[in-house]
This record gives structure tokens, sequence and C-alpha cells, in this order.
């Protein structure tokens, strides 16, 4: 596996995807329902939260060796399936592109892991997914490098490039307030998108993790910022490209900010050095806010309330109006492991 | 008539030298970055990228708002390494006045220790932000090393006798 090697221009890379556009936008079949049950038996939604006490080491290093035992143990506990290649083939369909949208945007220190990346990678190859079938991405090679990687649009090796090489649709896509042109990495070349955010504060939001992660997706986020991200996230979540496509989430929290986010402020960083894995992207957000606020309240600082930035978009997420998810922990079974 | 004519050439004389003390002397942001080897240990990595406050988003999106209430004109930012190891960065972001500099420094949280530096400072184990004029710099080492917060001061410093 290798997701490093030189960087294709722009122009060669579209001359490149100006052909196979065509075919990977045909394996955008919407819909992988019912290769996984997003809930248990009691129809809860499942929340798989994975630790890993020895994660980081000395000096704050984090132990890379021990993230795929880490990152296998979540799956398995979401999946009911002990070996790793059965589990994964419950996850994504083979023969079709998938996508691993990473979050790079609070620069390095804070954009999720390299190591995890690399261990998704693995394990998708040996579930029968070809190197050319997988797509790292983020909004541009700054937010990539942060994390890490290093740009490639070789179809033969793992891709690894932004949005700003693939560039993005012309037509619009609406709902409610987010009117928003998608990176075409997403509408043609992925037909399923894994959501790899990194737990953060949001000096806006509240929190940033997998719903906020769509925010690298289109040509403006800026535009959804208002009125603390509500109902900007939501809706932006609503987009039926993203709902249909975006079905799973690992959520990185090996390292997080608890105040300062979304940017790096070491004075706040913390290893809760965790994987947090689900479907329900709403009872994720959820459970990563109670994340925060736990770690908030252990270092004796207000609520995100109290701060003046609650997530209010979780709430508006599982609204009558939007459907994508409960925030009701009465309904989401965590599963700590 | 002799008198108006004297207080109309002292009144060009005025506008001129403010104009010239305000704008002719007044530095860029994007020349307060120390070039390699202006400070002991420290190598400029990256060329300098300047944000306006439209753009800000671009550079860190979700945190822009706060600078942009703050009356951010423009950001400047640019990488470093100290002694081939300790990866940093610099911001300097300039706001519209002193206020707005102000206004993001007093976010910082209280196990900051208040330094010398500029107008106002503080720093932590892993960076240092303070405050000069319109001006508020931000520096951030991506790693906590023994010599880290040594390092850091001392390019702090070096940026702060640009501005």
């Amino acid at each position: 596996m290798n997701v490093r090697i030189a960087m294709k221009s722009r122009r060669d890379f579209l001359k490149t995807a100006a052909t196979g556009a065509l075919v990977l936008g045909s394996q955008s079949a919407l819909g992988l329902a019912g290769r996984l049950d997003p809930h248990t038996e009691s129809g809860k939604s499942k929340v798989v939260i994975a630790r890993d006490a020895a994660l980081h080491g000395a000096g704050a290093q984090l132990d890379e060796k021990r993230v795929l035992a880490l990152l296998d143990r979540a799956i398995a506990a979401y999946t009911g399936l002990d070996k790793p290649v059965e589990a994964w083939q419950r996850i994504v369909p083979v023969g079709k592109v998938i996508g691993l949208k990473t979050n790079g945007l609070g620069g390095k220190g804070i954009s999720t892991h390299l190591a995890l990346v690399l261990a998704i990678c693995e394990r998708l190859q040996q579930a029968g997914i070809k190197p050319g079938e997988i797509v790292v991405w983020d909004r541009n090679a700054r937010d990539l490098e942060a994390c890490g990687l290093t740009i490639n649009t070789d179809p033969s090796r793992i891709r690894c490039y932004g949005s700003d090489i693939a560039g993005f649709e012309d037509q619009p896509q609406k709902f409610g307030t987010a009117n928003v042109k998608l990176s075409k990495i997403l509408t043609r070349e992925c037909a399923m998108v894994i959501g790899l955010p990194i737990l953060k504060d949001h000096g806006g939001a509240g929190v940033t993790f997998a719903m906020k992660n769509m925010y690298g997706v289109v040509e403006r986020p800026q535009d959804l910022h208002g009125g603390g991200c509500n109902p900007g996230v939501a809706d932006l979540n609503c987009i039926p490209v993203i709902r249909e496509k975006v079905r799973f989430t690992i959520g990185d929290a090996m390292t997080s900010v608890y105040q300062g986010g979304p940017g790096f402020h070491p004075e706040h960083l913390w290893y809760p050095n965790a994987l947090v894995v689900g479907e329900d992207r709403v009872a994720l957000d959820y459970t990563a806010w109670q994340m925060i606020e736990r770690k908030r309240a252990e270092v004796g600082m207000p609520t995100l309330e109290a701060a003046g930035h609650p997530p209010r978009y979780i709430a508006t997420a599982a609204d009558q109006n939007h459907r994508l998810g409960v925030n009701d922990p009465q309904h989401i079974h965590h599963m700590e492991i | 008539m002799n008198f108006y004519s004297n207080w109309k050439w002292a009144i060009a004389a005025i506008v001129i030298i403010t104009a010239a003390t305000g704008i002719g002397c007044k530095k860029k942001a994007s020349d307060a970055f120390p070039a390699t080897g202006a400070v002991a240990g420290w190598e400029k990595t990256s060329e300098t990228r300047v944000f306006a406050a439209n753009d800000l988003w671009k550079y860190i999106d979700g945190d822009a708002e706060q600078y942009i209430s703050a009356g951010v004109v423009s950001t400047s930012t640019s990488d470093y390494k100290y002694q081939g190891q300790l990866e940093a960065t610099v911001d300097v972001h300039t706001m519209k006045d002193a206020a707005g500099a102000r206004k993001i420094l007093e976010t910082g949280t209280s196990d900051a220790k208040p330094i010398q530096l500029g107008d106002a400072g503080m720093q932590y184990a892993q960076s240092i932000i303070f405050r000069k004029g319109s001006s508020l710099v931000r520096i951030v080492a991506y790693e906590s090393t023994p010599d880290a917060p040594q390092a850091l001061l001392a390019l702090a410093h070096a940026v702060e006798a640009k501005l």
C-alpha cells in the first residue's frame, strides 16, 4: 500500500478523469442499506467507542503500531464479526470506489491521523477493494498534507487528492439554508464515503465531528457558518448525495482539542485515545459532544452552552424536518470497549 | 491674508507628515517574518501566505468568524522549523485597531503565563500569543519539547521587532 506518489498537474488529472467520470458516476447507485444494521435488536442506534489507554506513550507520541488493533476492535464490536476481512466486507461494497473523507482543516497536530488512514486502507484492500478504488480526499492538498498524506492521482494506486484538483459541480444542490456546489469526488468518484473526522471543539458550531466534516465537501463552507452552523450542518447533511453516500464514520478521537477549535490549540490538546464508530451521524455527534463536555468539566471549563457555542445543530439534525438520526441518549446504544 | 495662507501651509504640512508616518512608515504584516538564520536555530520553511478577511476561511475555516468579528483586515502566515526538528507556524493578524487585537488575546485561558512582549502577551508550553498595536501574533509549535518555550520566545521577539 502506498499513498505517497508524485502529484500530477490538475490538467493531467482532469484528462484522465474525463474518460472515467461517466463510468464512475454510474457507480453512485445510492443506497448501500442492508449491508449493515445501524441498530441493535432493541432498535437503538449503535455507537462504538473503542479505547486504548496506551495509544499515546511518553512525550505524547502516538504509538502507530497500536492503531490497526484498535480499529479492528472497533469494527469487530460494531459488526459483531471478529475477522476483520469479513467485517469490512459487510461495511463496504466490493468493486465500488470507496472514499475516505479526512479532516485536515485544523492543520498539523489536529488532523485525522495518517496511521488511521493507512490502517483502513490496509483492511479495505484485504476485503477486496483494489488500491485504485480507494480515494483519500479532503478540501485541498494543504489539508491532506496536514494529515501526513501526499497527493497522488495515479489511478492504479490509492488516490489522494482534494477538491482543489477534482473541482466542484456547476449545479448547486439545495436543502433548507444549504445551497452548495459539491465536490466532484463525492458526486462522481465515490460510491460510498467513510467519514474520518477528528473530534474537536468548534468556536462556532460547538463540536465538529461526523456531520460537520461535510463542510469539507462543498465549495464555499463559509456560507454555512451563520447561527452557530445551525441549521447549516443539518441542512447540508440532508442533501441526498451526502445523506446516501456518506454512510459510515470512523471518528478519530485519538487526539482532540476541547477548547479553541477547530484550529490547533496545543494548550487545549487532549488524548481521548479512542475511535468512535457508527452509521447514525446524529448519534455519533451527540456522543462526540458528550465527550467534549466531560473533558471540559474535568478541567473546570464551562459547558459549551455556558461558553456561548452549544452544538444546536445536533438536535436540528434529529428533528422532523431532517430525520438524520437520533440525539436522544435513550435511543443510542453506546458500546464502550 | 498672510495669516490664512500660513494656516493653509501648516495644515498641508500636518496632513503630509501624518500620511508619511501613518502610511509610508507603516510596516506590512507580511514583512514581519524573520528570514532563515535571523533567529538562532530557526529556518523559515514556507512562503508567506496572505489572506484578506474575506478569504480567511480558506486558511482557518471555522476559526475565521472570531477574527472577522474582532475586525481582522488580513492574516499572514508562514511555517518555521527549529534546529531541523521542531515545526511551528507564525500567524500575524492585522486588525482594524488595537481593540480588535486585545479582544482576541483576552480569549486566552488563565493557565497562560503573561510575558513581556509587544503591548501584552501570553505563553503556553507550545504557543505564544501577543499583540502590538493593531497586530495580533500567534506562534504555535507542533510538538512539546524541553527547548520549545525558549525557542518560541526568541522567535516571537524577532517578529515583535519587525512589527
